[in-house]
């Protein structure tokens, strides 16, 4: 009973910690239709940056500098966002599929580069050891793990709320007109490329922080946790879920991170041994899958986006309105 | 020097002809297919099935070319390949993106196309096997052309590029000499007039994913000749497929060609400067180049 209560707290850890990354994703895809085919690169740098910052000095390799914890997460979300930045600025001005293909290639960069600055990421062996916080007042690992877990539901709470107001917001209303119709919004004096690079940044920043607790709660990163499945991942669970839906984004993080956990279980109990090694290659077909069939079946997800009806609260101030409309 | 030269033509023309292909797609379906290195995978596998059931109907036709370790069944196998090859293209077209197109905007094909290159990928391993294969065993010799500077070139490796030339050659003589041909650029340059004029539209998609996966076969071929064939093969070029597109222009085929050989030849010279873990960022960079330097590429035209 307690070997499958840990279990389902570690499922949950993991799922919290992906829904945040797919909130992330749901800002710059579902409201500003922004296409990240990189999301991994941006989680990795939050991983990496966060482990580098607060982490424990390793023999002739750079980092160790013990940056207290939130600090460290806090610099690894902020490395994300300018790589957003370095990245957006040459894209976000171009057609849209440069974006995919320029974010698609940030992250196998990305992927060749820690596997190679052995000085700077551990190369392929990774960095190990992180002294998590607050690990050593509570003892009790088990109890270690519910506050955990606690610990970034807590995030995810923050995250979603946060991204609900920005989301109701007049930026979002700003963000979904760009969206929709971009010379209409330029005509109304906005500009569609600086406003699309905000909420790109925005996105990679809170995807850089899902990294850095993923790093956390395994004290542990290495190049391996940057593959491009991540992405696929990550990608299917906003789309199953439903793009411009924040309960969505989280609904759809559970399903399909529940079909990969099920679907490698399975394989691994009941699957003869030949078939066995090819359970990964197995799951992956699984994700493609989930990916064109919820495109062709169900394109706007299990939670479509709503309609959003801007009340008028100001009829009869035709000044006010205006002025809103400028915001 | 020399020998990166040779190395970055040699690398560049196979990716010249996969990125024609892209590039075609692009241009007259509007959206970046991230599933068409996979065609070079389905291509190579396909001719290595091909090349297996011809010599086994046909044991005569293992005879090696020359001295190539080229058969005559691989060279049959290949011509096979190009057809089945195109018709997948066709076929996941069909089956995907053409419901997508009606419906759904360009991202979303995009998107789909993600998953599409999983599911190919993936199948292939589940039918091929994880490990990487050769077409044939024997070992093929470098000959030394010249020892200061060093050049050593593989005569498989003449081939290859002459294969690669008489592809690129072929499709030129298809677009400026034939009545398809022109009715293929004319969509390109403006779909709507040329409906206008009679041409199919739906003839046009499938001329263009025929003539694609065409292409890719013969890529796909030719860098299973020179490298490995391994399931992964398709994921390791499309970042060099896309960078070969967009340094040419989107839309341009010359501009695919020589985009193709300037990636091939950045990839080959970086390895004199960097360690060779780094290379597969090296489309990365030249794609940012591109973007920051000349956004529409050398023959594309802004948008």
């Amino acid at each position: 009973m307690i070997g499958f209560a840990s279990y389902l707290m570690f499922f949950l850890t993991i799922t919290a910690i992906l829904a945040i990354a797919v909130l992330g994703l749901n800002l710059q895809w579902g409201n500003a239709g922004i296409f990240n085919g990189g999301v991994v690169a941006f989680f990795g740098i939050g991983a990496y940056v966060m482990i580098i910052l607060g982490g424990p000095v390793r023999a002739g390799e750079f980092g160790g500098f013990q940056v207290v914890w939130p600090i460290a997460l806090l610099g690894g979300a902020a490395a994300a966002g300018a790589l957003a930045y370095i990245v957006g600025l040459a894209t976000t001005r171009l057609r849209h599929d440069y974006l995919a293909i320029a974010t698609f290639g940030v992250a196998v960069a990305m992927e060749a580069f820690v596997r190679n600055a052995t000085y700077l990421s551990g190369g392929a062996k990774g960095i190990r050891g992180f002294e998590r916080p607050l690990e050593e007042a509570i003892g009790n690992p088990f109890l270690y793990n519910v506050f955990f877990l606690v610990l970034v539901v807590v995030a995810l709470a923050v995250v979603y709320a946060g991204l609900s107001r920005l989301v109701a917001s007049p930026y979002g209303r700003l963000l979904r007109a760009i969206r929709e119709d971009e010379t209409a919004a330029k005509a109304l004096g906005k500009n569609p490329a600086r406003v699309r690079l905000e909420a790109f940044i925005i996105g990679a920043v809170i995807m850089g922080l899902a990294g850095g607790l993923y790093a956390t709660f395994y004290a542990f990163i290495s190049p391996q946790d940057l593959a491009p499945i991540l992405t696929f991942q990550i990608w299917a669970m906003l789309i199953v879920g439903g793009a411009g839906n924040n309960r969505g984004a989280v609904l759809g993080t559970f399903v399909v991170w529940g079909c990969w956990v099920a679907s490698g279980f399975g394989l691994a109990s009941f699957a003869p041994p030949h078939i066995q090694i090819y359970a990964g290659t197995i799951q992956y077909i699984l994700i493609g899958l989930i990916i064109v069939i919820a495109l062709l079946l169900r394109p706007r997800g299990l939670l479509p986006e709503q309609l959003q009806i801007t009340t008028r609260t100001t009829s009869g101030f035709p000044g006010r309105t205006n002025q809103k409309l400028q915001n | 020097m020399i020998q990166a030269l040779f190395d970055g033509i040699l690398v560049g023309s196979v990716l010249s002809l996969g990125a024609i292909g892209l590039t075609l797609v692009m241009h007259i379906l509007r959206f970046a297919n991230f599933s068409h290195a996979e065609l070079l995978s389905v291509g190579a596998y396909c001719a290595l099935t091909f090349d297996a059931i011809l010599s086994a109907v046909a044991p005569p036709l293992q005879t090696l070319i020359g001295p190539f370790s080229m058969s005559f069944a691989l060279a049959l196998a290949t011509i096979v390949s190009v057809g089945i090859t195109g018709l997948t293209a066709v076929l996941v077209d069909r089956l995907v993106f053409k419901r997508l197109r009606a419906t759904a905007g360009p991202l979303t094909l995009v998107f789909a196309s993600f998953g599409v290159a999983l599911i190919m990928r993936n199948v292939i391993a589940l039918v091929f096997g994880l490990h990487s294969q050769r077409y044939s065993d024997d070992i093929s010799f470098a000959v030394m052309i010249s020892a200061d500077p060093l050049l050593l070139i593989k005569p498989d490796q003449v081939i290859i590029l002459c294969i690669a030339v008489v592809a690129m050659a072929a499709l030129h003589l298809l677009l400026n000499r034939t009545t398809l041909g022109f009715a293929l650029r004319a969509v390109a340059e403006n779909p709507t007039l040329a409906q206008v004029n009679g041409i199919s539209m739906p003839s046009m998609v499938r001329l263009t994913w025929m003539i694609g996966g065409g292409l890719a076969a013969v890529a796909g071929v030719l860098y299973g000749l020179d490298n490995q064939l391994s399931p992964v093969m398709g994921r390791d070029l499309v970042l060099s497929l896309f960078a070969a597109a967009i340094v040419g222009g989107l839309g341009s085929v010359s501009g695919a060609v020589l985009g193709g050989f300037i990636v091939g030849l950045a990839s080959s010279f970086a390895i004199l400067l960097l360690p060779a873990g780094y290379k597969p960022a090296i489309p990365f960079l030249v794609i940012l180049a591109t973007l920051y330097l000349r956004p529409n590429g050398l023959f594309g035209e802004a948008r």
